[in-house]
């Protein structure tokens, strides 16, 4: 839509080759051309798109060497002729000046260079390796080796190794290194790229001041032992484990998964060595004694979406979730597009659709359904257990005297279950003389009195029972609602679940209504509530309801408010709940005493009761532990307990992966759809990548081992490659996501091969991986670009000069924060709702709506902000957050209006100028020009030049006139209607809106 | 206004800077990886209006009468279309449903439509109407999903995005692609119908929303004029301009440029929804109240848009989804409402590009995400007359752009259960609408991930009894 964003963000510079043509993969210059790294790539890029796997062209395929040789199937002229490049049409066809001849068609023509390339090939006799081996070949399959530093002329610049691979290739392309970056600059780099935070000015100045020679190395380790060094980093991977706090779908409902990003961000402030980082996440359920932290880890691929929507079958949203996670794991670990081979054999790489499933089927016995967030597990954080841990004993040493026995009690024990026999003898069930049901259900009278539905099961029903009193007097009702097999979920209700509401219970004695007093029930559903008192309250709304205890009898009673004579009673039973909430067994009782005003017993404990001494011992045990929550002996120890239970913290759930007990079967999925399974497979890795060791188990933890193998050619490269990418915008190889064939080859692959092994030596440390990197030469280039190179090398691919780039959403936010001193530095935690314009969650089918917090959680780092993947946080979408849907390896990087007027009006930022405007009319000195370097220092770090300042003096002057001569507009930027205060806003909103301040130069 | 910033306003949004490096772009690329569009047939259809009735309308009340399914109302639905069908809602045996609805042949050329439409008879002879579209998602927010990206889940570019990507924008101030929203709700899918997927973010969609601030974040924070920030931006532009000539990075260039479209949005954009500079005789013929939200302003708004030389709109009107649970989703109250609520704004919308000459080079595509059910819901025994959802078969209508006017096409049987004639899938109907703007859909390709997506994924066929 904009077009003058012009596609500079991340993926155009992914995709572009360097401007500096030189074979990619040879640091040396060649005596001999391989095919493998020279030729093959070229026919790669610009020939296999018409001749290749997918398509050939006028019969000609140019991707295996059988076929290449064979030439066009339509025509007679060799294609190939090894040692004659002027006799092969593939050098003809490439530097014809038909344009209707010319190859590629229709394309540019390949470059002289390349050209070159090709026909020197064919003359020095086509050389072509066995397709086979050739596949096998391309670099990323070959484990790294170790290449020696490369020579260099100057040997005074290089700091580390990392320098020595980019000085020679400059020295190579006759260029010269950038000078080292102004110390400012330098700083608010490594803040950025460290913690994501604008540096404090105290610690700029003590930076300048630091005249050791170390100066910058202690900054650097300083930085990674900042808590905020986990956050920073947390936030790239999250994008990779497509983390957000809702299911997805249409009604992406919220879940409860912060635990894992808790996770990550310790992971890194603990500098997890990646080997682990990766077992805990893809296995870590699987590993033996599995932690709670190795447990909440497998959240990585809980990430998955899921689906509620009504009459979807879970089992294709298990598929897609599986799909997904089999799809994450190739594009993270290995930057393999195995997802191309889920529907047919992939058409570059060397990967067949039989081994998409082979690897998919290591994720296929996880017992989630793709229809709820189960499995979860409760996750407290570590406070929280700490606090658990410290009522443990209390708590057990009250729920061991709860239990204790004692002549005392075994006494009481004994009183109390003589006299709920007592009780319960003088219940006389009715023998009903007629029953009816008012919308046709069959009720049919059993031998125990009790009446069952059958037939037409209608959504309400008015039931009526008449029958002779067999007792001089009533005075107490008991209805029993009886589980039933013929009921659904063995009823006792008549809806699917058993369940069923009852509205009201009219009591007639001798045919004159009588109110009926205290209704008790052994169980009332809780959610509304649904009380049985709801049942005598004359509102027809409120009733007694029994979920989640179906399946299992239950009775209510209600004491009649003043004992009578009957004869003769009718009971009628109001069910207008709706849906089948009907009774589908039940029995009337009545008595002649006044009911007790305990509770009654379960009908289950009740038949226990009647046993009495025939009671084996489980049984005994119930009814006392049933006694014992209820008896006033207890109830001391009772108190103290719930006293102790209520200061429980109550831990946050997280969404974890469980293995089942027997294995899935796997089968090859036809076309990729989950209703069409054709032959079974085995777990096992893609066979060009080598295999699982012999003794290694066949699930994810043998596959999350095998990743981290240390001859596994990719897992290292790859994490070096995205490192890399971090702190210069884009990776050595460009495609961090397709190390394949159709990927951009490294533009230094020895310096990703040394970075690759430099990883796995050191035991894949992590933080020194970014240290190593972060203290290189080449890092702390200035970033200054002359017309010159910006032409010869504008993406920047040999470092020539230092990085710049705008920041992610997320650093957009967390520095306008930062600077303008906003920002609650809290780590970890829930997430949370800063403001947000309304209307950005209105979606059919959801009445969530997002609650805006005040206070200092409104000013949390965005990584915390809630996730909503239908309806993300406006800043998230405007600055090229991804949803969060699937997997996302590198970011966009666009530039757009929208941008400019989120960072001009959106409420946050312009809270963010006028904390900005006081800091500055707070912290610096009287003088306006000091102050307005202040700013500019709090968002840039460096101190303005004089030109700049005169530029915010001029803009400040002129805003003071305006708002002195209207105090109503100062009223309504700032509070207090202060019109200083209100030009400095306008002066902060100006310095927060810098290219410098939202980009890392 | 100082000279520079005049300077580069004269050259539009792309400024020097970011020229010189489209040109690097252009010289340095091996082409297959040049995020470039492939080149365009020339046609006369330039722009997209795509009405979304978001929850579906009933094709069987609306366009596809079905004079046995009135035969059979009430009576249990036939087990053959029951076995192995999976419904959203519909339990157990449902009955067949007609349609209480009256349909005649209108216009000239006769095409039938229901009752409830009486506008829409007006202009019969300028759309073509398909009564066999079919998707394969039975959920709103997939199918819309689908209808909206050819992908049944979230992630993937948008066709407004596609368009945008495969001919840019033809207006300085304003985004390429606009989506406008009525209706109690927003539609189901969310903003992953308007997204960019993985095209470059700049295509994505950009919501005008009613009220005081059609872009979001496009008004000035309160105590701000246009005053203030004109000032405020010249002092930004002149802070980023020495960073330019200090560092050189074209990309400051790029993002100068782009506070001035902000700044020129600022001024544009409340012009542009400013309908009470129609004439009366314009608001009444679509039926707005200026400062009323409605799909009627939005219809209007669309018009006011294209003129501009915005490529693509889209209006959501939610409220479509007649399951017949209660008075307000069934069939004899809410879907007369909604017809009453978009029939006469369509209908005005069609007649105004017309008359202003702009339907030719405007495609007008009307119709939900999926059908519905030719058998009542009764969902939980309700008493209120329903459809569920139903993929195998809907009805949609075109209008201008190439589109051939006054024809039906397509049939479905006696129930109007499935299709039996011309079926056209979702990714058909795509290649149909670029085939109009000129744009091959097998050609219009963005690599991701390692492979060559397109909009129509690997399907997709042209449907060429629709063109004119």
């Amino acid at each position: 839509m904009f077009r003058s964003s012009l596609h500079l963000g991340a993926h155009a510079v992914a995709a572009i080759a360097l401007a500096v043509r030189l074979p990619a993969a040879t640091q040396e210059p060649a005596s001999g051309l391989s095919f493998q790294g020279e030729v093959r790539p070229i026919l790669e890029q610009r020939c296999f798109a018409c001749h290749g796997a997918t398509r050939q062209k006028a019969g000609l395929r140019l991707d295996q060497r059988a076929w290449a040789r064979a030439g066009s199937k339509n025509g007679n002229r060799p294609v190939i002729v090894p040692g004659n490049s002027a006799e092969s049409l593939l050098y003809q066809r490439l530097v014809a000046a038909d344009e209707d001849e010319r190859m590629p068609f229709g394309e540019e023509a390949l470059a002289a260079e390349e050209i070159e390339i090709l026909r020197r090939w064919l003359d020095e006799g086509a050389e072509w390796p066995e397709d086979g081996s050739t596949l096998r070949r391309h670099w990323s399959y070959v484990p790294p080796a170790r290449p020696a530093l490369p020579p260099v002329r100057d040997d005074a610049w290089p700091r580390n190794g990392v320098d020595r691979f980019v000085l020679a290739r400059l020295e190579r392309e006759g260029l010269a290194p950038s000078p080292e970056a102004p110390a400012e600059t330098l700083i608010r780099r490594l803040y950025l790229d460290l913690v994501g935070l604008t540096p404090p000015v105290s610690e700029v100045d003590e930076f300048l001041a630091d005249a050791r020679p170390d100066a910058y190395e202690r900054l650097v380790e300083r930085l990674l032992a900042s808590p905020h060094y986990g956050e920073r980093q947390a936030q790239l991977w999250l994008d990779l484990a497509r983390y957000a706090d809702t299911n997805g779908y249409e009604k992406d409902e919220r879940r409860s998964q912060w635990r894992y990003r808790d996770w990550v961000i310790d992971a890194y402030n603990r500098n997890l060595p990646f080997d682990r980082f990766t077992i805990e996440q893809l296995a870590g359920d699987l590993l033996p004694d599995a932690t709670l932290e190795q447990r909440i880890a497998t959240g990585f691929h809980r990430n998955t979406m899921v689906n509620k929507e009504g009459g979807v079958d879970a089992e294709e949203f298990r598929v897609a979730a599986v799909v997904d996670r089999t799809n994450t794991t190739a594009s993270v670990w290995l930057g393999a597009t195995l997802g191309c081979a889920q529907c047919h054999d992939h058409k570059y790489d060397p990967y067949a659709q039989e081994e998409y499933y082979q690897f998919f089927a290591f994720f296929n016995s996880t017992t989630d359904s793709g229809g709820s967030e189960d499995p979860q597990i409760e996750a407290p954080t570590p406070q929280q257990q700490a606090v658990m841990a410290e009522l443990a004993p209390q708590i057990e040493a009250l729920e061991r005297e709860l239990e204790a026995r004692t002549p005392e009690l075994e006494s009481a024990f004994g009183a109390w279950e003589r006299r709920r026999r007592a009780e319960l003898a003088q219940w006389v069930a009715l023998q009903p003389r007629s029953v009816e049901s008012a919308r046709g259900a069959t009720l049919t009278v059993l031998d125990d009195g009790s009446v069952l539905a059958s037939g037409s099961a209608p959504d309400m029903d008015h039931y009526v029972v008449s029958a002779e009193v067999g007792l001089p007097r009533v005075a107490g009702l008991r209805i029993e609602a009886l589980s039933d097999p013929s009921l659904p979920s063995q009823g006792p209700g008549r809806t699917g679940h058993g369940n069923f509401v009852l509205n009201e219970v009219t009591l007639l004695v001798d045919g004159v209504a009588v109110p009926l007093g205290r209704a008790r029930a052994d169980f009332e559903q809780m959610d509304r509530p649904w009380p049985a008192s709801g049942a005598v309250d004359g509102d027809p709304a409120s009733g007694w309801a029994i979920v989640p205890q179906t399946g299992q009898s239950h009775q209510a009673v209600f004491a009649l408010e003043r004992a009578l004579p009957a004869a003769h009673i009718e009971v009628r039973l109001a069910q207008d709940y709706g849906s089948r909430h009907t009774l589908g067994r039940f029995r009337v009782s009545v008595c002649a005493e006044a009911p007790p005003d305990a509770p009654p017993l379960p009908p289950a404990l009740e038949r226990l009761l009647v046993l009495g001494g025939t009671r084996g011992a489980p049984e005994q045990a119930q009814l006392e532990a049933h006694w014992r929550a209820s008896a006033p002996e207890l109830e001391a120890a009772r108190a103290r307990l719930a006293q102790l239970r209520a200061r429980l913290p109550q831990p946050a759930t997280c969404m974890v992966l469980a293995e089942r007990a027997q294995p899935r079967a796997t089968h090859v999925l036809q076309k990729g759809s989950f209703l069409s399974p054709g032959a079974a497979v085995e777990p096992a890795v893609p066979a060009v990548l080598g295999s699982l060791p012999p003794d290694a188990p066949r699930n994810r933890l043998g596959l999350a081992q095998w990743l981290v193998a240390p001859d596994n050619p990719l897992t290292a490269r790859v994490l070096a490659n995205r490192v890399w990418s971090q702190y210069f915008g884009a990776g050595l190889s460009s495609t961090p996501e397709d190390f394949g064939s159709q990927g951009d080859a490294p533009t230094h692959s020895e310096l990703l091969d040394w970075l690759a092994l430099e990883l796995v030596s050191g035991g894949w440390d992590v933080k020194a991986l970014h240290h190593l990197i972060v203290t290189s030469a080449t890092y702390r280039q200035a970033s200054r670009v002359t017309p010159e190179l910006l032409e010869r090398d504008p993406y920047n691919r040999v470092f020539a000069r230092g990085p710049r780039f705008r920041l992610e959403a997320e650093a957009v936010r967390d520095v306008a924060l930062s600077a303008s001193g906003l920002l609650n530095p809290v780590l970890g935690g829930p997430s949370v709702f800063p403001p947000q314009p309304d209307g950005i969650w209105n979606l059919p089918y959801s009445d969530d709506r997002w609650t805006a917090q005040q206070g200092a959680e409104r000013h949390r780092r965005a990584l915390y902000t809630f996730w909503r993947r239908s309806a993300p946080y406006p800043l998230m979408t405007n600055f090229d957050a991804p949803s969060r849907e699937f997997t996302c390896t590198r970011r966009a990087r666009s530039n757009t209006p929208l941008q400019a007027l989120n960072l001009l009006n959106d409420p946050a930022f312009v809270e963010a100028a006028a904390a900005l405007a006081r800091r500055m009319l707070a912290q610096a000195g009287a003088g306006d020009a000091e102050r307005a370097a202040y700013g500019f220092r709090l968002c840039v770090a460096r101190a303005p030049q004089p030109e700049e300042v005169r530029i915010l003096l001029e803009l400040l002057g002129a805003q003071r006139r305006r708002y002195q001569a209207d105090p109503q507009a100062a009223a309504a930027l700032v509070a207090g209607a202060d019109p200083d205060l209100a030009a400095w806003t306008v002066v902060a909103n100006v310095l927060l809106n810098l290219d410098e301040t939202i980009t890392k130069s | 206004m100082n000279a520079s910033r005049r300077e580069f306003l004269q050259q539009g949004c792309y400024g020097f800077g970011a020229m010189a490096f489209a040109a690097l772009l252009a010289r340095d690329l091996p082409a297959r990886l040049l995020a470039a569009p492939p080149p365009r047939r020339a046609t006369k259809a330039r722009h997209v209006i795509f009405l979304h009735m978001a929850g579906s309308p009933s094709q069987l009340d609306l366009f596809d009468p079905k004079p046995k399914l009135v035969q059979w109302s009430g009576k249990a639905c036939p087990d053959e279309y029951l076995r192995n069908e999976r419904f959203a809602f519909i339990k157990g045996t449902p009955k067949m449903l007609g349609s209480p609805y009256a349909f005649a042949p209108r216009g000239r050329s006769g095409q039938v439509i229901s009752e409830l439409l009486p506008r829409l008879h007006s202009i019969a002879d300028d759309i073509a109407i398909v009564r066999s579209m079919r998707t394969t998602q039975f959920n709103h927010a997939p199918a819309q999903i689908f209808m909206n990206t050819g992908h049944e889940r979230m992630g993937r570019p948008s066709m407004g995005a596609w368009v945008s990507y495969g001919i840019g924008s033809a207006n300085q101030n304003l985004p390429g692609y606009v989506v406008l929203l009525s209706g109690r709700y927003a539609p189901d899918g969310g903003a992953s119908l308007w997204g960019s997927g993985f095209l470059p973010t700049g295509h994505q969609g950009v919501r005008l929303r009613s009220g005081a601030e059609p872009v979001l974040y496009l008004g000035n924070p309160p105590g701000m004029d246009a005053g203030d920030r004109r000032r405020s931006l010249d002092a930004l532009e002149q802070l980023n301009g020495l960073a330019l000539q200090q560092n050189g990075d074209p990309e400051i260039r790029t993002r100068m440029d782009q506070y001035e479209l902000a700044f020129r949005m600022q001024m544009s954009v409340p012009e542009l929804a400013d309908l009470s500079q129609e004439p009366p005789e314009t608001l009444a013929m679509y039926g707005v109240e200026p400062g009323q939200p409605s799909y009627a302003g939005n219809c209007l708004l669309a018009r006011r848009l294209i003129e501009r030389g915005v490529r693509f709109v889209e209006l959501y009107h939610w409220g479509w989804d007649s399951h017949g649970t209660n008075a307000g989703d069934d069939i004899v109250h809410s879907l007369p409402e909604r017809c009453r609520e978009t029939d006469q704004a369509t209908v005005a919308l069609v007649a105004d590009l017309k008359r202003m000459g702009l339907l030719d080079e405007t495609l007008i595509v009307w119709g939900g995400e999926f059908g519905r059910t030719p058998m009542n819901e009764e969902r939980d025994g309700s008493k209120f007359l329903g459809r569920d959802h139903h993929p195998h078969c809907f009805t949609i209508w075109l209008a201008g752009g190439g589109i051939k006017p006054g024809i039906t096409i397509g049939a479905t049987d006696e129930f109007g259960y499935l299709i039996t004639e011309d079926p056209v899938e979702v990714h058909d109907l795509h290649a149909t609408m670029l085939h109009l703007l000129g744009l091959d859909h097998l050609q219009l390709t963005y690599k991701f991930m390692g492979r060559d997506f397109r909009l129509t994924d690997v399907s997709g066929v042209v449907v060429d009894k629709l063109l004119a």
